[in-house]
């Protein structure tokens, strides 16, 4: 069973202090760290912000999910938030730790826990230009096998 | 059997709500369920007709057959990180 709330959806400003406290063992030798930001730039156009909407209790229970797969894959400790709401520029809108024994597999559990994010986790970007204009970014098709 | 749907991002922009209730016909699956939502209200008919759903919570199939008080999700291509 992985730790109580290691996987969770917040409101509030999120960084490395977030995850980084959730892992880590005396047996592990590698720490992994992963933040996502809103960068200033995509597709050539010039963003302002960006609002992340969350169906919550589903996407918390997704995002536990996919870190309780990421733990067992890797054997490791594995802690991962995703934030919504209002973001500006270089906010962190998601945070991933996870700590292992060896690097290979601190490395290959925070990739696959922000693979699996963008592929099954019910969340959804508004992204505000600063030319005005805004639009909800393309995203991918959940897979039924992926709940 | 009352259904309750639940819209996000652009879906809940086109239809102007996030939540609502509605009686669907008994033995109605996910799809069913959203076809006789988009009948009943032509508002409804932007929505796309095979959007991704999940029930209570959990993704599903189209033909997921629906209990009374189920929350039906009708969900837009999954965007986080």
């Amino acid at each position: 069973m992985p730790a109580p709330r290691n996987a969770w959806i917040t409101a509030e400003p999120i960084g490395a202090d977030s995850v980084l406290p959730l892992v880590g063992r005396a047996e592990d030798g590698a720490l992994t760290l992963f933040l996502g930001t809103v960068r200033n730039l995509n597709d050539g156009r010039a963003v302002g912000g960006m609002r992340y909407d969350a169906y919550v209790d589903m996407a918390e229970e997704v995002l536990r999910a996919i870190v309780a797969e990421a733990e067992a894959r890797s054997g490791g400790r594995v802690a991962a938030v995703h934030r919504v709401g209002e973001l500006a520029i270089g906010d962190v809108s998601v945070a991933i730790a996870a700590s292992t024994p060896h690097r290979a597999q601190s490395f290959d559990a925070c990739r696959y826990v922000i693979e699996e994010i963008k592929k099954r986790l019910p969340v959804w970007k508004h992204e505000h230009y600063v030319d005005g204009d805004a639009r909800w970014l393309e995203g991918h098709m959940p897979e039924v096998s992926a709940s | 059997m009352r259904i309750r749907f639940l819209v996000f991002a652009q879906y809940r922009d086109l239809l102007g709500r996030d939540e609502f209730e509605l009686d669907v016909p008994a033995g109605s699956t996910a799809a069913t369920a959203l076809e006789f939502l988009r009948e009943i209200n032509p508002h409804m008919r932007q929505l796309p007709s095979k959007p991704a759903m999940a029930v209570n919570r959990v993704y599903v199939d189209a033909q997921q057959p629906l209990e009374d008080g189920d929350e039906l999700a009708l969900l837009p291509p999954v965007a986080g990180g």
